[in-house]
């Protein structure tokens, strides 16, 4: 049913968004990694007590849950296709192994999300030729989901569209994807019709684990491709330099006059380290430098997983970030050294490192303050910030196969949460941490209730 | 043309103009986009002539048909239509898919053309203009007469709004005021209709 007025977690501007409510649901994406048969499952987590108010288990196992988003989001109100009176009401999970994809509503219950669609993967294969759906954004014409290979498991990966109304899968969306094979993320500068699109791997490549041969082949991808949004057409492609492997997460500014983004690459082949690039546009082109590198830690090689004990070192593998909805402070999860950090982006080509903290990690094991006895595994994985920029939540798996190399005795799964001060330091929040040992499921993606720093796209400055 | 047409000629300029879908969000999001005033200026002309030319061919449509068909015939066909689609217009909510935020002057008006033509505005327009007389000449002026008072109203609402928002309230104004329109929009389509029926 239509609105009369416009969705009101629909905000023109970042900078309104940031004056919105506090968030008081998150919803997590859990993965089964035991493979016994028990499917995964959307969690719903109290933030004012960390508490768990329900957890909806799919009809069947082995989905493997990723990065989930809203069917509508602020785009909605972009002046050329407006459609603001309609709800932000579900959440739309891709499931990357079985290339299966749920829609949950979120409205009747909040704290009891409601499964209402599901789309097979026989119908990804056939309207779009892609297979495992791995991110989701809401855009200004449709629902766009990210694939990272053909229906054979190969390159190309890509993009496909949903319908917002009735989800139905609308074909693949590039018109003309010139050099582009590898795909992982994509997002968008609105202001300027750009489409930016990153390169993890092919699933064939990633599907068993991470593999050292691929690696010191310089297999993985190392690039950004450049797409005009409207045209759907290929414009440029930015190598970052194939010692670089694995580029994922996009995080263009949030205001759409600016035109530079961030994206971090896993790790660097030649010194174990983890790096962020910042692209930006000049002088009619689209180019990346990179602004941040983060080193690997020594270690004692008891320490370490097989493939590790070799180097003697722990790297940090940069696995996802985060930028605030003022395009200030940027959020870098270490899962290999356990740390989280935040730098200070208010200039792009020169960001300043502002705080850090430690929790878990390869060779640390480092505790939560709520329980300073035990060592805890993984490390900061995916993190999501709050849309006011004061708040960091964050989850500890990465992908079933990986986890298993990186952390070999099995991701015990925890959320945490962070506080940013002013001056961007950061200090994890002794009251709040999220135990799913219980349930013995690894949670991944967070998004909060009614948007968050990575959910939502803007028209207006 | 009476006054009573004159008015709601106005009437629909003004309702059309209001309409955040029809151009002066477009125009402000420009001038936000560059940061000047100038750029929300320099968008209204594309976004009226679209507006005006997806008028001005409906009317001058029907116009050609009542050359050759009996008065009667074109009354029902125009409420039919009319209100056929406005029917439409409340079963089916459409995403128009087309251009982004850097246009061109002729695909601003092409925007504006489509958005118009899609929503309906000439035929809302259209049964008010059924009530003149006969002839090529008298349709034809007809037609441009009604375009050009619909096209005056249309014009000062949206400048007036578009340059209020963007060196006033500001964008933030959208979250309550975007008042759903569809409705509205839709029963004024089906009302036009009833009323060419009977006119």
């Amino acid at each position: 049913m239509a609105l009369i007025q416009p969705d009101p977690t629909f905000y023109p501007s970042a900078r309104e968004a940031m004056l919105a409510p506090r968030e008081e649901l998150a919803y997590v994406a859990l993965l089964d990694a035991a493979g016994q048969g028990r499917p995964d499952a959307l969690a719903t987590i109290d933030l004012s007590d960390g508490s768990i108010t329900s957890v909806n288990d799919m009809p069947v196992a082995g989905d493997e849950l990723h990065h989930f988003g809203w069917n509508v989001c602020s785009a909605a109100l972009c002046p050329y296709a407006p459609h603001p009176h309609v709800e932000r009401r579900y959440l739309v999970l891709p499931g990357l192994r079985s290339s299966r994809i749920y829609v949950f509503d979120v409205k009747d219950d909040p704290r009891r999300p409601r499964l209402v669609k599901t789309i097979e993967p026989e119908t990804i294969f056939e309207k779009t030729g892609y297979s495992r759906p791995h991110t989701v954004h809401c855009g200004t014409d449709a629902i766009y989901v990210s694939a990272l290979g053909n229906v054979d498991g190969d390159a190309p990966g890509g993009v496909f569209t949903l319908d917002h109304d009735t989800f139905e899968p609308k074909g693949r969306w590039e018109a003309d994807r010139g050099p582009q094979e590898l795909h992982y993320d994509f997002w968008w500068h609105l202001g300027h019709d750009t489409m930016i699109t990153s390169e993890w791997g092919t699933p064939n490549q990633i599907e068993a684990g991470p593999s050292l041969d691929l690696l010191v082949g310089r297999k993985y991808g190392h690039r950004l491709h450049v797409w005009d949004l409207t045209k759907r057409r290929h414009l440029q492609e930015i190598d970052l330099g194939d010692q670089h492997q694995m580029a994922l997460e996009l995080r263009p500014a949030h205001d759409p006059t600016k035109t530079h983004g961030f994206v971090n690459t896993v790790v660097n082949v030649e010194d174990l380290s983890a790096n962020i690039f910042t692209w930006y546009h000049e002088d009619g082109a689209w180019k990346a430098v990179k602004t941040i590198t983060i080193p690997a830690e020594p270690a004692e090689a008891d320490l370490l997983p097989e493939p590790l004990k070799q180097f003697g070192a722990v790297p940090p593998l940069v696995t996802d970030i985060s930028l605030t909805l003022d395009d200030r402070i940027l959020l870098v999860s270490c899962w290999g050294t356990g740390e989280l950090k935040a730098y200070d982006v208010s200039d792009p080509l020169a960001p300043r490192e502002t705080g850090s903290v430690r929790i878990g990690g390869i060779a640390r094991r480092d505790p939560h303050p709520a329980a300073p006895g035990r060592a805890l595994n993984g490390g900061p994985q995916m993190v999501e910030t709050s849309r006011d920029g004061r708040r960091v939540y964050f989850t500890n798996s990465l992908y079933r196969s990986w986890d298993d190399v990186f952390y070999p005795d099995g991701i015990s799964s925890w959320l945490a949460k962070v506080d940013i001060a002013d001056d961007g330091s950061l200090s994890l929040d002794p009251a709040f941490f999220v135990d799913f040992a219980a349930d013995g499921r690894r949670a991944h993606q967070i998004r909060l209730q009614g948007g968050d720093s990575s959910s939502d796209s803007f028209c207006f400055p | 043309m009476d006054l009573t047409s004159v008015l709601i000629l106005v009437g629909l300029g003004a309702f059309h103009g209001l309409n955040p879908a029809m151009g002066w969000l477009f125009a402000v999001a420009l001038g936000l986009q560059e940061r000047s005033r100038a750029a929300v200026l320099r968008a209204l002309p594309p976004i009226v002539l679209g507006h005006a030319g997806s008028v001005l061919i409906t009317l001058a449509l029907v116009s050609a048909a009542r050359l050759a068909t009996p008065p009667k015939a074109v009354s029902y066909g125009v409420a039919a239509v009319v209100c056929g689609f406005g029917v439409w217009r409340i079963a089916r909510r459409r995403h128009p898919r087309w251009v982004g935020m850097k246009v061109t002057w002729w695909q601003l008006a092409g925007w504006s053309f489509l958005m118009a033509t899609a929503h309906g505005a000439g035929l809302m327009v259209l049964p008010i203009t059924l009530r003149g007389g006969y002839g090529a000449a008298t349709l034809a002026s007809q037609s441009l007469l009604a375009t050009a008072v619909h096209t005056l109203a249309m014009i000062s609402t949206i400048t007036v709004l578009a340059l209020v928002v963007y060196e006033r309230l500001g964008v933030a104004v959208l979250r309550k005021a975007w008042f759903n329109l569809d409705l509205a929009w839709a029963v004024a389509l089906i009302g036009a209709g009833a009323f060419a029926a009977f006119s």
